[in-house]
């Protein structure tokens, strides 16, 4: 395999491990992985180092929905722009353009359902390429970007087979 | 009284002879012993297994759950389900240009031992000898004297990478010899060889009209180069019974499915021998191990990547430790050397068990080419496996003489 692609899998579901503990995995030297690392960043195809978290197990935790838009296109400027403007929104915590019955997909993350609520209501569905918007509350995550939540496999094995 | 003696000295011969001659010569598996004190310690760490520490991909567990709501719990055509053996007949053309007749020279079997043991059945005649490579898997020498066969083992050496030459094959080759049998990627070397190698033993058996029995379970778990399918070569495909399954690939040990293929008569006797024994491998994991081939590709390449990580890991580990570790090309065993300790492997595994509960292999149970060595498997936990290495290394450290 690619030594890119085998650091950027190693570090997608570990971004605590060291160069050190990289290079032991990839046959490679310090040297050769933190090169890599550094230009994977550079060129922005490591994007950023970020953790899962149960928010549900926290006091005071998060309230999470799905926000399904539909736009009426402006002539040339398409999607990107509408998108652009969303996006930059702090309440907003991913944008994503769809296929099907809407065209674009909003994670938003608030204190409150009432905050959230209201931040849909007062801030995307009057931008004026919104033409409706469709909120779905989260009431329970089972798994987050390839991680089971609340895993209870523990699958037994023989310490000794030949 | 007298009387009495005679009649308990008559019953302990008969009970002598319950067993057969044939399975008193075979000794207990090597393994045994330390199976047992494994069991009996807490906090052991193992590298002694021989089977993924993934679990079966979801979509093929997802299947056989859904195969049982469907009721599929009945018995199976003697050779496996049909589109079982049209999809591993698919999968040989693709992958190897081989053309196997789904029904006439495929078998599925209860995992590869199984169709290890109906081979030697169907060919051997008592007293034939059969060529085994060795350092090997613990089951080949017993499964040809139960089938009345001799087994001859022929060493490798760690100064040729763990394969077997064509020279030392020729060297025992008799008139009674009917076979050869090798397994590459390795258990327990993780020794792999490449296509010239095996044309070479391609020419010794065709020169003497050998069968070659290839044990290729591990074929999928090769990390450099390109494994090489021993039908493939140049006039092997009737000459060839091959073993595969899914046990390796697809982390499916326990759903016991392998298959065999070869010529219609070998398969055509194995399957007679399967009908009156087995009657088919179980339904439920021939269902599983239909979707392993049609939708197991990118899970099982996964596996294979990560599994390559470990490789170097344990590989790399052992060699900071001292203890000399070959790099094995395939399969998921680490095979390092502890000659300079000064220990058998025995002893080595022994002491390393008890003193600092890590569970591996010592390499004579595989034949006295394995002596001086163990096999550390790292189908383990990347955590397990540098556990496992920084407790080998305090353990090499405290030992009286360290590594000479």
């Amino acid at each position: 395999m690619d030594l890119a692609q085998n650091i950027l899998e190693i570090i997608e579901n570990d971004p605590k491990i060291d160069i050190s503990e990289i290079a032991s995995l990839t046959g490679s030297s310090d040297e050769e992985i933190r090169d890599c690392v550094r230009q994977l960043e550079g060129d922005g195809t490591i994007c950023k180092y970020k953790t899962i978290i149960d928010w549900d197990k926290v006091d005071n935790g998060f309230v999470y929905a799905i926000i399904e838009i539909t736009v009426s296109l402006e002539r040339e400027t398409g999607y990107n722009v509408v998108a652009d403007r969303i996006s930059k929104f702090p309440e907003v915590r991913s944008v994503r353009l769809i296929s099907g019955d809407h065209d674009i997909s909003l994670t938003v993350r608030g204190k409150s359902m009432k905050q959230v609520a209201f931040f849909v209501a007062e801030k995307i569905a009057t931008l004026p390429q919104v033409q409706s918007t469709a909120t779905h509350f989260v009431l329970k995550t089972y798994k987050e970007d390839g991680v089971i939540l609340h895993e209870t496999e523990h699958a037994e094995r023989l310490p000794i087979v030949a | 009284m007298k009387q009495s003696t005679q009649n308990v000295s008559r019953l302990l011969h008969r009970r002598q002879m319950r067993v057969s001659d044939t399975v008193q010569s075979v000794p207990p598996s090597g393994i045994r012993r330390f199976f047992d004190l494994a069991n009996e310690l807490e906090d052991v760490i193992s590298l002694g297994v021989g089977e993924p520490d993934f679990v079966t991909p979801w979509h093929i567990r997802e299947s056989c759950i859904h195969a049982l709501e469907q009721g599929h719990t009945s018995y199976t055509s003697n050779q496996g389900l049909p589109e079982l053996r049209e999809e591993i007949a698919g999968t040989f053309r693709r992958d190897h240009s081989l053309h196997y007749d789904p029904n006439e020279e495929i078998l599925i079997t209860t995992g590869v031992s199984e169709g290890i043991d109906l081979a030697m059945r169907a060919i051997l005649n008592r007293g034939d000898e059969v060529i085994i490579s060795e350092p090997c898997y613990v089951s080949y020498v017993p499964t040809v004297i139960f089938a009345g066969g001799v087994p001859v083992t022929v060493a490798t050496s760690i100064e040729n990478d763990f394969k077997v030459t064509a020279e030392r094959i020729e060297e025992k080759i008799t008139e009674k010899t009917r076979a050869i049998m090798i397994n590459y990627p390795n258990n327990p070397t993780g020794a792999t060889m490449g296509k010239k190698d095996l044309e070479e033993i391609a020419d010794v058996a065709t020169e003497y009209d050998l069968i070659v029995i290839s044990d290729e379970i591990y074929d999928k778990l090769t990390y450099d180069g390109k494994h090489t399918c021993f039908s493939s070569l140049n006039g092997m495909i009737t000459n060839t019974v091959l073993f595969n399954g899914f046990s390796k690939s697809h982390a499916m040990t326990g759903l016991r499915v392998g298959y065999a293929l070869g010529s219609s008569d070998i398969i055509g006797a194995m399957t007679k021998i399967h009908q009156y024994s087995m009657l088919c491998a179980p339904s439920t994991s021939q269902i599983a191990a239909i979707d392993a081939l049609r939708n197991g590709r990118a899970e099982m390449e996964r596996m294979v990547r990560e599994y390559d990580r470990r490789r170097h890991l344990i590989i790399n580990g052992f060699n900071k430790i001292g203890l000399d570790c070959f790099w094995g090309k395939g399969a998921f065993y680490a095979f390092p050397s502890i000659a300079g300790t000064g220990m058998t492997a025995d002893e080595f595994a022994e002491r390393l068990m008890l003193e600092k509960r890590v569970a591996v292999v010592p390499g004579n149970v595989f034949g006295d080419s394995g002596a001086g060595f163990l096999r550390c498997s790292y189908a383990a936990s990347r955590d397990d496996i540098k556990e496992a290495l920084a407790r080998i290394g305090e353990f090499v450290e405290s030992t009286d003489d360290g590594i000479a």
